[in-house]
Formats: C-alpha cells, sequence, structure tokens
C-alpha cells in the first residue's frame, strides 16, 4: 500500500463513507476523454485513479489495489469524478447477477477460453 | 471513443460478473484463481474503511476503523465487451464485513474444500448456506490427483444437503478450474431460472 500512513482515510473524503451508487469490487470503470488539466487539479488519490482508469477500463478492485488507496475512499472518489463527468462508471449492463442471457454469456465465453 | 449515456440509459460499455472462490486458509483459493486468470493474481492488502454505527445515520462524528484484509482476485476477459472477475476470499472469520462485500453482484461461487482438513472450510459452506443468496457449488480440491474419500462421504461430513452440488476440481489445472467455474454458473442457471436451465 503507497497510502499516507499520516492521514485517516476518510479525510481523503471529507468525512463521506457512503456512495449513491452501489460500486461493487468489479464493477468495471473507464476514461471516456482523459484531460490532463483535470489530472492536474485532482488531489493525489483522485489523479491517481483518474490516471489509471483512463489507461484502460479497470474494476473498483483493480483501481483501489493499483493505486493503493482503500477500496472505501476508492469508492467516494470514483463517485465524485462520475459525477463531475470525468470517469464512466460502466453501468451493468445486466439487471441481476443471475440473469440468465449474463450467465450464458459467461458459461459460453469459459468454454471458448478453455 | 465516447458513448451517449446516462444513468437510465447505459451506454454500450463493457459489462463485468464476478465469480467468488471460498474456502478455508490452504485449500488452493489462489492456486485455483491464478491457474485461470489473463494477469498474475493480485494479491492485495485492501483497506477497509467502515463506520461504527452511531443513533444518528447522517452524524459526521462516527468511530471510523481501518482494518487491513488480504484479498486476491483475477480476471478472464471473455469477448470485446464481457469481462468476469474472480475473488477470493480472505480466510479468516472475522473478515466477515468483507465476504458480504465481496458477494455482493456475485453470479456463482465455489467452496473449495482439502479432505485432509475439512474443518477449515466448514465457515464457508455455513456462510453461503445460511448468509448469502448468491448459489454455490462445493469443489473438492484433488491436491495430488488424488480422491482420498468417496464424494457421498465428504458431503455427509459437510452436511451438505442434496441440492448443492459436490465436484472435484485440480486446482492447478486450468481446464479443470474452468469446469469447476461453469459448473457453478450452471447451478445458478438451476437454481434461479429452472425451467430455463437445460
Amino acid at each position: 500500500m503507497t497510502a499516507n500512513p499520516w492521514v485517516r482515510p476518510y479525510v481523503l473524503t471529507r468525512g463521506r463513507t457512503r456512495t449513491n451508487h452501489h460500486l461493487y469490487m468489479h464493477t468495471l470503470v473507464s476514461v471516456d476523454r482523459f484531460d490532463q488539466m483535470v489530472a492536474g487539479r485532482l488531489a493525489p488519490e483522485a489523479r491517481r485513479l483518474y490516471e489509471r482508469a483512463a489507461m484502460s477500463p479497470e474494476s473498483v478492485a483493480e483501481l483501489s489495489s493499483h493505486c493503493g488507496v482503500s477500496l472505501g475512499v476508492t469508492r467516494v472518489l470514483l463517485e465524485d469524478l462520475a459525477s463531475t463527468g470525468r470517469i464512466r462508471i460502466n453501468a451493468e449492463t445486466y439487471d441481476s447477477p443471475f440473469d440468465r442471457r449474463l450467465l450464458k454469456r459467461v458459461i459460453d465465453g469459459l468454454r471458448e477460453y478453455a | 471513443m465516447a458513448f451517449a449515456s446516462t444513468p437510465d440509459h447505459p451506454g454500450p460499455g463493457m459489462s463485468s460478473a464476478k465469480i467468488v472462490v471460498a474456502g478455508g486458509f490452504g485449500v488452493g483459493k489462489t492456486t485455483l484463481v491464478g491457474a485461470v486468470s489473463e494477469i498474475p493474481p493480485v494479491n492485495t492488502e485492501a483497506w477497509m474503511t467502515q463506520a461504527s454505527k452511531t443513533v444518528d445515520p447522517v452524524a459526521e462524528s462516527d468511530v471510523k476503523t481501518t482494518t487491513t484484509v488480504a484479498m486476491d482476485f483475477g480476471r478472464i476477459t471473455l469477448g470485446r465487451d464481457l469481462r468476469l472477475y474472480l475473488f477470493g476470499t480472505p480466510g479468516q472469520p472475522r473478515f466477515w464485513p468483507m465476504w458480504d462485500d465481496l458477494c455482493r453482484g456475485a453470479s456463482s461461487a465455489v467452496v473449495l474444500v482439502d479432505t485432509r482438513r475439512l474443518d477449515v472450510s466448514f465457515p464457508a459452506v455455513n456462510y453461503f448456506e445460511h448468509d448469502s443468496n448468491v448459489p454455490f457449488v462445493v469443489a473438492v480440491n484433488l491436491f495430488g490427483g488424488v480422491l482420498t474419500h468417496p464424494l457421498e462421504q465428504v458431503r455427509e461430513a459437510l452436511g451438505l444437503v442434496e441440492s448443492v452440488p459436490l465436484l472435484t476440481v485440480d486446482a492447478r489445472s486450468r481446464r479443470s478450474a474452468l469446469q469447476a467455474l461453469v459448473a457453478s454458473l450452471r447451478n445458478t442457471l438451476e437454481k434461479t431460472s429452472p425451467l430455463l436451465a437445460r
């Protein structure tokens, strides 16, 4: 972890621990149009997340892990970035993780991958 | 590539699915994830920040605690617009809140057991039987490729009801691990849309 040990995590989120959308650990995050100026104005943690997501779409867990930002803080910061249109939270295309079409696609995909 | 998208009308972006790989310490979770993942399994110390419960849910003065949890995950890209993530659970029961978080939105779970130490996977079986709505299968990891106890004995020892599929897997083998993942998804299909599973 590269998190700053001198800052309690929630200070980075100005006391917030909840987010409006539920971001699953596997929810994908991407950046449609990276803006260096925007990156320069972000706090270090948000900037790392923004820059990493701009490289290729990644899950919330991957971003948290690669950027050394705790999961809880990652969720709040990603929500901020999404609310200002900086990142795209790839809304689940399927209504439920048990959606029959999703399950069949994953099964077929795994068989092809095998 | 910019897609027109609003929260109500998501654009044609990528979607993702998740399978949880659970079981006690040393039963082969990381091995299984590593056998099929296209990236080296990410073994990370995730920091969980939790707000303690207070009378006023919006109070900003909640006492916060930070817990460090080791978790690992891998991923498989299935076509241009779909990714499957595999999450291994942290072993110790004191990380239950983390398990809830890991399992939220999961399509299926595979509980790995080692017949030499069945007891280390009891908490995981209990969790999916009683505390989770994620359909699960139990897979006996064949260390050395040998099944040392008949599956029926294993089922009995685990107190596993007939409706939970019990299978064998060689967690080191990509092919075998993929078969276990497919079996877990087929089980979800059967449990959640029984008439359509065939």
